[in-house]
């Protein structure tokens, strides 16, 4: 999952961020993973991983990490990857897409409990 | 757009103040501790249909854009070949927060459904529980590449008409808009008003009703088979 080195194509600012690394085919994230803190910033880290640590004392989904930081979600993929990598943070990951039944004519369904749940909450706002 | 402020933070626990003020300045309503699973909903529409106005009106956050630039590591995940020819492609796109239960929140996705959006589908996208298609009848031709490319990618969707000038007057029927976006018919086909906070909510609701309606086929089927 190290994250590959390009890329004359990523604006420079980015760049300057994520030292030039993209996330991997294989990155671990979703946009919706929620992400938790683990430990508190320590002092000489990149800005971006402190910020990522002060706001992810409450589970915080990538997309809005990104959303925060004003960064593409792809820039915060590699912030994170640096932090799981040292343990900074954790990861609770939406479903596998793998468990997922296939429907008619091949259709991705999401699986049935889930489902469930979400018709719950929704009639309960 | 239209989304009710005072929307902003129902989570949240009390107070005129009681928002808090992120790293950036912006309002931020954090998750409860215990929440352990995201789930997506993709809607889907034309430019200036109602998207963020939709999100908006369900979420507990007030609706937050960001933006995804497509990599080299991703290109190619479309079968669209002129992407190669491309350097960098961004798009952005809106979204909003539901907290269903002490475990499970959703987030709701508004995104034009321009080209390029869907080069990004499966990079952002894939694994949604399924997606809405909002249709403004005026400009019916704005659906219609949507709902190819949700066919293409194999993700389930209802379609939503947003009647945002009031239900009077001479806009076409549903029967009509189903027929004109020759969409079949188990797929729900319902009127909405983006702008109104029930309304939406059972246009996700169709949605998941619908999708569990799938699951139940799909299930029984698959016991059907096992039968045999």
């Amino acid at each position: 999952m190290s994250p590959r080195a390009i890329d004359r194509e990523m604006p420079d600012r980015f760049y300057t961020i994520t030292h030039g690394r993209v996330p991997g085919d294989d990155d671990p994230f979703d946009i919706v993973s929620l992400i938790v803190a683990e430990r508190d910033p320590a002092p000489g880290m990149q800005s971006e991983h402190v910020k990522i640590l002060q706001m992810c004392h409450a589970p915080m989904a990538v997309v809005e990490i990104s959303a925060e930081l004003r960064l593409p979600v792809s820039v915060v993929k590699v912030l994170l990857l640096d932090l799981l990598d040292t343990g900074g943070i954790t990861t609770r990951h939406p479903l596998p897409r793998a468990t997922a039944a296939s429907g008619p004519a091949g259709m991705h369904l999401p699986d049935h409990d889930v489902l469930k749940q979400v018709l719950l909450g929704l009639q309960r706002l | 757009m239209d989304y009710n402020d005072s929307d902003a933070g129902t989570s949240l626990s009390t107070g005129s103040g009681g928002l808090d003020t992120g790293p950036g300045g912006r309002l931020r309503a954090p998750l409860r501790k215990s929440a352990s699973q995201g789930l997506k909903i993709v809607v889907v529409g034309g430019f200036g249909v109602g998207k963020t106005t939709l999100v908006g009106s369900v979420s507990e956050i007030r609706p937050l854009s960001t933006e995804e630039v497509m990599t080299e590591a991703s290109r190619g995940v479309d079968d669209d070949s002129r992407v190669r020819d491309k350097t960098t492609t961004t798009v952005a796109f809106d979204f909003g927060r539901i907290t269903l239960d002490s475990r499970n929140v959703l987030y709701l996705f508004g995104s034009p459904g321009q080209e390029r959006f869907w080069y990004l589908w499966d990079q952002l996208f894939a694994g949604s529980l399924g997606a809405v298609v909002l249709v403004d009848t005026r400009r019916l031709k704005d659906s219609w590449y949507a709902i190819d490319r949700l066919e293409h990618h194999k993700m389930p969707f209802v379609v939503a008409v947003n009647r945002f000038d009031g239900i009077d007057g001479p806009e076409p029927t549903l029967a009509r808009v189903r027929e004109a976006l020759s969409i079949e018919d188990g797929i729900p086909v319902i009127d909405c008003d983006a702008r109104v906070r029930e309304s939406s909510k059972q246009v996700l609701i169709s949605l998941v009703k619908y999708l569990t309606r799938l699951s139940d086929s799909a299930r029984s089927e698959q016991a059907g088979s096992g039968r045999r």
